[in-house]
């Protein structure tokens, strides 16, 4: 019971860590149709911010729960930056052109950033700093539940609910809706285009660097690989929910990580990753629109 | 003689919770050139979607019978490819060619229900393959001249001049040697000009390759000096069929084009 | 007189270098200065610092700031240009550029070409007998790297299909060899056909259910598939040998012959140019045939090509399949040419390798995949301490001809469909 208990904790971490990556590939794909390919590459960008300013402010001896927050603000700013200035060069001039093309820019894009960053830092593991501090309160179910587990959960709750509630309720929320919808007749209220991609790229962003430094804490190691691995898996977690839904990546991302738990936990750890790749390829072919996603006709 | 080559019965298409075609029935019979009007939005492109495999009717029945004998067969739930190896063709209302192949090369595409060259064919290019490739060649620049564009042979497509692109999917569509040419407002954007000179043009397609023809059209001085036959669809219903002059004095019909100041 | 009007065409040709998509000098100045702050802003943690959180020690290169600023300075310029002649272009996308015009007089012209075509065949003759091993060996990489290229040109190129997974299919045929040889003794040439049967048949399998995807679902479908055989590879110890690979794999025999490593080294740089002679041979005939066309037809609108009659599923499985049957080839000769094999060389950087030179060389041209090839793998191999920025090269690159380039370096030419003169004539006389 205890160890299905420590599954089931297990899987909601992952499935939160996917949820907050797999937001930002499901907003994107509601808007402009890409699958942006570097997104897992924001994620690693932000935790890596995250281990520089984490690493600083440690020998500078700020105390931990500061580091945490400063840590968690640096990572959102520059992955923001980061997904803003993405979606400039490489996605923007393209728009219009065959649906191949953004996707290989993509690609290319994933490639570069990640060998930007191992060239720049390392290609080895990094150890990543302990900031999120034991909770007391905790301590006696430290067995099943580790107080980094409790943040990253409570943080993607808290990040679901945001979000939800900015697209209900503001402005720019609607915009993001309208667009996602019909972009020429967006255009045609009023709606600075523009501007709602690059909000979504920004917001999308962020999120992931959230996961980004929250996965860092929890695992304790990060190299320039860890967007790809997560980045498909997310992906595979938007597609299970229904890309372009946005409570379908949430859902899809909890399916995803509990199934992996379990499935590691209970047939086999070495086929991690396997799991993953088979129920994203089992999806795809069988239910293509996914849990939440509905079925399109093209109009001809 | 009077078995139709087309029999549709109680075609039905939802989209959600639209009705786009509501128990909709039409036949066309053997060499008979037969219109499909019916104001903006009325159903009549979803219609060609439905009978050519695009779209899965919700309900009802697509029956086909190439040589007009009696053996219908029913084609509703067939994919695109087989209803048009089954011989209709179609153009498409927002013209749909392609767009960096060459005119001969689009109306070759037409061509390939009709051949058979292989993998093998194409790497050994041995006698037979190299026999179908001339003769698809040829075919296609004859079909070419029938519509006249023989002058824009090897011209990419997406440079011909619009009304022109019309003309060039008619020949495609005739590529595929059908029994049944669908024709989706092939005068759309023409001048009258023009609009005369197609007249001309699918009546010489009827009489010489002996098929039927329906096509969907808003013109309705050529709809009626052509048609042997008009159906009205409306509301997804088909409310009137008849010869273009018991249609022209239907009162449902000018209801359905002019409904507003009756409901008003 | 005319060299004022050079004069001026070069001092206009300069301002509108300086001012494209801007109102002045002025204004291109402060945009790119703009730019280049951003950009330093953007690569100041990861590029600048670096922290040792375990000796607690920190590394910082200002210098890098500098760099930055400067390449972005000047590159924005660049891009704007770019981007201004693109706009510009947009209407003559035909127009050759001076390489490709110069391939294609040489191709119309029978004597230049036959000239071209022999010097090129003693080239690929001699090579082995003037440079050593090592160029040799190299050499035959860059031509393993042309095969594979055609053949995912088929899947990418010529039916618009992005397959990420394309090291698959390599794989199989790789570890096909590799343990057939080890537990039955099964030689190269035997293993060759079989590699290629393997492969058509798993890209037949794997095509099957996927295909009927639309194209980025099929894209990440097909890159979960590669990742899924690795991971296999990597894992079903028993059968693979698991991380540690197969090695002692028998190279190539010539009628039982026991041969020198230079000698079956030159043995397999011969097989290998056969086999580019072969696949360019058959791709070509390929992409002129019928099906070819339904291909393109079936890249430029899936609807229409439906409606004219032609099996969607069945004509990219096709693509998919020969794609395949070449990646098996390829991996046969992988394996038998460095006679160890493990699943490290099967990643998806592999993929994303062969994707990169399609991509860069031109998607559907035999000349550009060719063109790819060498450079992507020849040039790194001979500017060693370049080789480390090799993939953040080819990712740039990648983004830069989408943006600037979409045909890449040497476009698609097709076949022109010529009607016969007399016919026509005859034709016009009726
Ligand atoms: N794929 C689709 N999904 C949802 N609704 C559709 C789809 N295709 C058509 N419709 C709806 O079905 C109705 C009929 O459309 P259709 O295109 O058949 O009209 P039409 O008679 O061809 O009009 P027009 O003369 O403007 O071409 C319209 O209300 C249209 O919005
Ligand atoms: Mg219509």
């Amino acid at each position: 019971m205890e160890y299905f208990l420590e599954l089931l904790l297990g899987g909601l971490t992952r499935g939160s860590i996917y949820a907050l990556i797999a937001l930002g590939y499901t907003m994107v794909y509601g808007i402009i149709e890409l699958i942006n390919f570097a997104h897992g590459e924001i994620y690693m960008i932000g935790a890596f911010t995250g281990l520089i300013v984490a690493g600083l402010l440690t020998m500078l001896g700020f105390p931990g729960a500061s580091i945490l927050a400063i840590a968690l603000i640096c990572a959102v700013i520059w992955s923001a930056a980061y997904g803003y200035t993405i979606e400039k060069v490489a996605y923007k001039p393209l728009r219009g052109a065959p649906r191949l093309s953004p996707l290989i820019s993509a690609i290319g894009m994933s490639i570069f950033l990640q060998n930007y960053v191992m060239l720049s830092q390392t290609s080895d593991f990094l150890p990543f700093p302990e900031l999120i501090p034991e909770f007391g309160f905790l301590k006696e179910y430290n067995s099943v539940m580790s107080s980094s587990e409790l943040v990253i959960v409570a943080a993607t709750i808290l990040s679901c609910i945001g979000l939800t509630l900015f697209i209900k309720f503001t402005k720019l929320g609607k915009a993001m809706r309208a667009t996602a919808q019909n972009r020429k007749m967006a255009m045609l209220v009023g709606i600075n285009v523009n501007m709602v991609i690059s909000a979504t790229f920004i917001i999308g962003s962020s999120l992931a660097a959230v996961g980004g430094v929250l996965i860092a804490c929890h695992v304790g190691q990060i190299n320039y690989y860890i967007g790809f691995i997560a980045g498909i898996k997310a992906f595979t977690a938007a597609v299970l929910g229904g890309i372009g839904s946005i409570p379908g990546a949430m859902i899809g991302a909890l399916v995803l990580g509990l199934t992996e738990a379990f499935a590691t936990g209970y047939v086999s750890s070495d086929y991690e990753d396997v799991f993953a790749f088979s129920l994203l390829v089992l999806i795809l072919i069988f239910r293509p629109a996914g849990i939440m996603g509905k079925e399109k006709t093209q109009k001809v | 003689m009077n078995n139709p080559v087309l029999n549709v019965k109680a075609v039905c298409k939802d989209f959600g919770g639209v009705r786009a075609l509501d128990e909709a029935e039409l036949s066309v019979n053997d060499k008979e050139i037969v219109a499909l009007i019916g104001p903006n939005g009325a159903g009549k492109t979803t219609f060609f979607n439905c009978i050519t495999g695009i779209y899965t009717p919700t309900s009802g029945d697509v029956l086909i019978d190439p040589a007009a004998k009696g053996q219908a067969v029913r084609i509703n739930g067939k994919k695109p490819n087989v209803v048009t190896e089954l011989g209709m063709a179609r153009t498409f209302q927002n013209i749909r060619l392609f767009p960096s192949m060459t005119a001969l090369e689009n109306v070759m595409i037409g061509t390939h229900c009709r051949t058979k060259a292989s993998v093998w064919g194409a790497i050994t290019r041995n006698k037979a393959t190299r026999e179908e490739e001339q003769a698809v060649i040829k075919r296609s620049y004859e079909l070419l001249q029938l519509v006249g564009l023989d002058e824009f042979v090897n011209e990419l497509a997406e440079n011909i001049p619009y009304g022109k692109q019309r003309r060039l999917e008619i020949a495609r569509a005739l590529a595929t040697d059908p029994f049944l040419l669908l024709l989706d407002e092939p005068a759309a954007g023409m001048n009258p000009q023009e609009t005369k000179e197609l007249e001309a043009l699918i009546c010489q397609i009827r009489d010489q390759f002996g098929i039927s023809i329906m096509l969907i059209e808003h013109d309705m001085k050529m709809v009626m000096s052509m048609s042997d036959r008009i159906y009205v669809l409306d509301y997804g219903r088909m409310i009137a069929t008849g010869t273009p002059q018991e249609i022209a004095d239907n009162p449902a019909v000018i209801k359905a084009y002019l409904g507003e100041d009756d409901d008003a | 007189m005319s060299n004022l009007t050079q004069e001026t065409s070069q001092q206009s040709f300069i301002s509108f270098f300086l001012t494209a998509g801007c109102d002045s000098v002025a204004h291109a100045v402060k945009k790119s200065f703009i730019v280049a702050i951003w950009f330093v802003f953007l690569t100041f943690p990861i590029m600048v610092i670096q922290v040792n959180t375990i000796e607690k020690t920190v590394v910082w290169h200002w210098n890098k700031i500098g760099y930055v600023a400067i390449a972005v300075f000047f590159g924005s310029f660049l891009w704007r240009w770019l981007l201004a002649r693109k706009e510009l272009k947009k209407d003559e996308s035909t127009e050759e550029t001076r390489i490709e015009g110069l391939l294609t007089r040489i191709q119309s012209h029978p004597l230049l070409k036959l000239a071209s075509l022999g010097v090129l065949a003693l080239a690929a003759i001699l090579y082995p007998q003037v440079f050593d091993l090592y160029q040799t060996n190299i050499m035959v990489s860059c031509l393993v790297y042309i095969v594979l290229g055609l053949g995912l040109n088929i899947v990418v190129g010529l039916a618009g299909l992005l397959d990420l997974g394309y090291v698959a299919f390599y794989a199989v045929g790789a570890y096909a060899y590799a343990l057939s040889n080890m537990h039955w003794g099964i030689g190269f040439w035997f293993a060759l056909p079989l590699g290629a049967v393997l492969g058509t048949l798993l890209g037949l399998l794997l095509g099957f259910p996927v295909l009927r995807l639309r194209g980025d679902y099929l894209a990440i479908v097909t890159l979960g598939f590669g990742e899924i055989i690795r991971l296999v590879l990597e894992n079903w110890g028993d059968i693979t040998m698991g991380p540690s690979g197969i090695s002692n794999i028998a190279r190539p025999g010539f009628f039982g012959m026991k041969m020198s490593i230079m000698d079956s080294t030159i043995y397999m740089y011969y097989i290998m140019i056969g086999l580019v002679i072969f696949t360019i041979f058959c791709v070509n005939r390929l992409q002129n045939s019928r099906i070819g066309r339904a291909w393109l037809a079936l890249r430029e609108d899936e609807i229409a090509c439906q409606a004219m009659g032609i099996d969607k599923m069945k004509t990219k499985l096709l693509a998919f399949a020969l794609g395949a049957t070449w990646a098996g080839m390829a991996g046969v000769i992988f394996a038998a040419k460095t006679t160890f094999i493990n699943p490290a060389s099967f990643t998806f950087w592999e993929s994303a390798m062969i994707l990169s030179i399609v991509v860069i060389g031109g998607m559907g041209s035999i000349r550009g995949v060719i063109a790819g090839a060498v450079i992507l793998i020849l040039v790194p191999e001979y500017l060693r301490n370049f080789a480390e920025f090799r993939m953040l090269l080819f990712g740039a690159i990648m983004v830069l001809v989408m943006v600037f380039r979409p045909q890449g370096l040497i476009s698609a030419k097709r076949k022109i469909y010529k009607y016969e003169a007399s016919n026509t004539a005859s034709a016009a006389n009726e």
